[in-house]
């Protein structure tokens, strides 16, 4: 009981620091997989406290669609700022 | 600088907002409310195995019948936005990049896998961890993958709106039958179809027929945000 609870501190400190990490980095591509790492060890989290449905969620769209989703409307308004050059 | 101190404010301000959560909190030993409600009536009067699928599907089936509504009017505003016109199809796209052997092999092998595990997930929802919503993100994370893999690949949009219309239209036609059946304050009642034998996959009433719907219904519709968010 006491480990978990050690995991879990660690987990949101963890969380807290890729969250200060992806406001701070400069390139977009790193603070985008910062959030995706936010959103991770969130999921782990969820499960550690026993709520499997909520962590499957977080795992499938927070960690896994929304990163892509954010990857991919970076490469679109990347291509519109060279137009415009 | 008047930025600055406005942030620091919000900070001390968040921070004394959250200690004082934080130490009213006290672990209860017992539900209370109309959470000890759902956990005692859930299994013996609906059938499911799973509470909180009991709670998302039947209890709370208006809310989800939403949720799905706000998915689907999310992926209609990334369409309308995002659409890519006849003329621009035209234009012979410069070419692109191949992915590498290792993608396209991993993903041939892996896309029929994912997409088991996405059904498993949804037609298991009534009885472990999961349900339509889930099950829906991880096929449509296989779509993803077959993005990844092949620049050129197309999904079939006529299939793909004709599920999805589908499994919304007879999403609420369950839930109307539920109405006709048992009268009012019954919109979504699963006990439309037989509640069969605690704990086997053909159980807990119409749970597993409507996480089906669901689970079909959200893949589809966050395959073609993927589609017409993939720059072509």
């Amino acid at each position: 009981m006491e480990l978990q609870h050690g995991i879990i501190i660690l987990m949101g400190i963890a969380m807290i620091l890729s969250a200060i990490l992806a406001m701070v980095v400069k390139d977009l591509i790193s603070s985008v997989i910062a959030v995706g790492v936010v959103s991770l060890f969130a999921s782990i989290i969820y499960l550690l406290l026993q709520a499997p449905d909520v962590a499957m969620t977080e795992a499938a769209i927070g960690a896994g669609l929304s990163t892509l989703i954010f990857l991919y409307a970076l490469h679109k308004t990347k291509d519109a700022e060279e137009e415009n050059d | 600088m008047i930025k600055k101190l406005f942030a620091a404010v919000l900070l001390v301000f968040m921070a004394v907002m959250f200690y004082q959560l934080y130490s009213n909190i006290t672990e209860k030993s017992e539900l209370s409310g109309v959470a000890r409600g759902y956990a005692e009536r859930g299994a013996s009067e609906l059938g499911t195995q799973n509470i909180v699928t009991s709670i998302v599907v039947t209890y709370r089936g208006l809310d989800t019948l939403g949720e799905v509504s706000v998915l689907f009017i999310a992926a209609t505003g990334v369409a309308v936005l995002l659409r890519r016109r006849k003329e621009d199809e035209e234009y012979a796209a410069p070419s692109k990049r191949q992915s590498s052997e290792i993608l396209q092999t991993g993903t041939k092998l892996l896309t029929p896998i994912i997409v088991m595990f996405g059904v498993y997930i949804f037609i298991n929802g009534h009885l472990s961890p999961g349900g339509g919503f889930q099950g829906g993100a991880v096929i449509a994370s296989a779509v993803l993958l077959l993005f990844l893999s092949d620049v050129n690949y197309k999904i079939n949009h006529g299939l793909f709106n004709i599920i999805e219309s589908f499994s919304g239209a007879f999403y609420v036609l369950i839930g109307i039958l539920g109405l006709l059946l048992f009268g009012a304050n019954n919109f979504l009642d699963n006990r439309i179809l037989p509640l069969g034998e605690f704990g086997m996959l053909l159980s807990a009433g119409a749970i597993p027929v409507i996480y089906s719907l669901v689970g079909l219904k959200v893949g589809t519709e966050l395959a073609s945000i993927i589609d017409n968010m993939k720059k072509d």
